[in-house]
């Protein structure tokens, strides 16, 4: 792979920073009048989330990453990886526990996902913004029951446990916001 | 369709027309020439943290862009001018971002018979006069550093330096230089702190730092040059300036030694410039401001390019 300069980085690039993938989030051109001029870039570690800001002299190169985003659908669980397939070349993927964090609380069998690849190789999974899911699992709403915050928990089929008003059943569709999973609405479909 | 609109609002621009029309006025009301000189010479700055644009408008020769106009006023001074001011365009290649533009609007002015100190009082009187800025403060940069970090900068070595960047979670991968690491200190710890609520001089500079002030051989002997920052954005640079030929030759021999020993482009001495020093320049102190900075933060913008009619195209991301 190619390198970039501190100059040429923008938001959204995918560097290699001690052998890791990261992904740009912020790059500040900083130049003192009477010296050296930097670039302040701000960057997620694709493998451990973490977020780092460092100092680059201006003009240094940053090696660039073979990272892509593809979207893909879920296939099936076999009870220790995720399949999945790429939907533009078919091709598929095998994901383990750890490249799945949480996004596994959300996915049912068809669900489309964004699949974050490097080298080729599954690096993370991010479902859809909003999902619609049933409930599989949740105590008979109480009238009066105020306790929780005036919510109560739900188990969703996907295996996530959501907090939804005391109105909704057992057996509804639902829908969720995955970033902070939280209820959204009732759904049809 | 192509966003061909200006990145300024007309009311920005009438604004910006008024505030030039007012920093004319606080100049003339003191009897401070207007000057306009050349914005392509032959030389530029020797500096090598500043790379000039270079124009061809002969086949023959490689001319500069001006990256500000402060050699050909000090050839004026020496020629009898008196105190002038000039706002003019300068250049300076790769410097784009949030505060920065290739191209940008500077005012340069030069008081005769004055140090830092009358100018910055002189500059006091500008805020006030010309932006009803009330009031400014005045620090060393020992101070602030002291202040801030607990490090003398005159003193520190630059593993101290570097052990205080490491100490404040600054990650840098840089050259041990002790103006490298003044310079990170500075902008990623001070600068953000600095003129809040009012202008803030920071002046005596360590000697390493000197450009093209006097040195003072005091102990610890520091540069007459002091800068300005206002809101936490660095807005302004000035001399008590270097009057001795000879020694701003040396210096500009040193810049020259840097540039090579980095492999950066050599640039031709101004050799117009020390020969006006050798014939006298008169006692005198000078302020390069960036006016658009100052716009921008009197105007309440996020970014340089909201106070320009046409933005350079890059300081949109």
């Amino acid at each position: 792979m190619g390198v970039y300069t501190t100059n040429e980085i923008r938001g959204g690039m995918k560097i290699i920073v001690d052998n890791d993938p990261c992904v740009i989030l912020e790059n500040e051109f900083v130049k003192p009048g009477k010296g050296q001029a930097f670039n302040r870039i701000k960057y997620r570690n694709l493998k451990t989330g973490r977020v780092v800001e460092r100092t680059y002299k201006s003009g240094d190169a940053l090696q660039a990453a073979d990272v892509q985003d593809v979207e893909a659908q879920f296939l099936y669980f076999d009870g220790h990886h995720w399949h999945f397939m790429a939907k533009d070349t078919f091709e598929q993927y095998v994901v383990g526990e750890v490249e799945m964090g949480d996004t596994k609380l959300w996915l049912k069998e068809q669900s489309d996902c964004m699949l974050t690849l490097w080298n080729g190789l599954p690096l993370g999974i991010v479902p859809p913004n909003f999902v619609i899911l049933k409930i599989v699992e949740t105590d008979p709403g109480v009238r009066g029951d105020t306790s929780g915050g005036g919510g109560k928990p739900a188990k969703l089929e996907s295996g996530a446990v959501v907090r939804v008003p005391l109105f909704i059943q057992e057996g509804e569709l639902i829908k969720v916001d995955t970033r902070d999973g939280v209820y959204v609405s009732r759904a049809k479909e | 369709m192509m966003a061909w609109q200006p990145n300024a609002t007309i009311d920005t621009l009438r604004m910006r027309a008024d505030i030039m029309a007012r920093i004319r006025d606080f100049f003339k009301k003191r009897d401070v020439l207007e000057v306009e000189t050349p914005l392509i010479a032959a030389t530029t700055v020797t500096d090598p943290h500043i790379a000039s644009i270079p124009v061809i408008y002969s086949q023959k020769k490689i001319s500069y862009l001006q990256t500000s106009p402060e050699y050909a006023m000090k050839r004026l001074l020496a020629a009898g001018s008196g105190s002038i001011f000039q706002l003019c365009k300068a250049f300076r290649q790769d410097e784009v971002g949030r505060l920065h533009s290739p191209e940008f609007t500077m005012l340069e002015w030069y008081r005769i018979g004055f140090d830092h100190h009358a100018l910055m009082d002189e500059m006091q009187d500008f805020f006030k006069e010309v932006f009803a800025i009330p009031k400014t403060d005045r620090f060393t940069v020992a101070q602030v550093f002291e202040t801030y970090i607990g490090i003398n900068p005159h003193a520190a070595s630059v593993n101290e330096l570097k052990n205080a960047a490491k100490k404040n979670g600054i990650e840098v991968d840089i050259a041990d230089e002790k103006n490298t690491y003044l310079d990170i200190l500075f902008t990623h710890i001070i600068e953000p702190k600095l003129g809040n609520e009012y202008p803030v001089f920071i002046y005596d500079y360590p000697v390493s730092q000197a450009a093209l002030a006097k040195i003072r051989h005091e102990n610890p002997p520091v540069a007459s040059r002091f800068e300005v920052y206002y809101k936490g954005i660095e807005l302004a640079n000035g001399f008590h300036e270097l009057q001795n030929a000879e020694e701003q030759r040396v210096r500009f021999e040193k810049d020259l030694q840097y540039r090579d020993l980095h492999q950066m482009e050599a640039v031709p001495v101004d050799e117009l410039l020390l020969s006006a020093l050798h014939s006298g320049l008169p006692d005198c102190a000078g302020v390069a401001m960036g006016v658009d900075r100052l716009m921008m933060l009197v105007l309440g913008c996020e970014n340089i390019a909201n106070v320009m009619s046409f933005a350079h195209m890059e300081s949109y991301w």
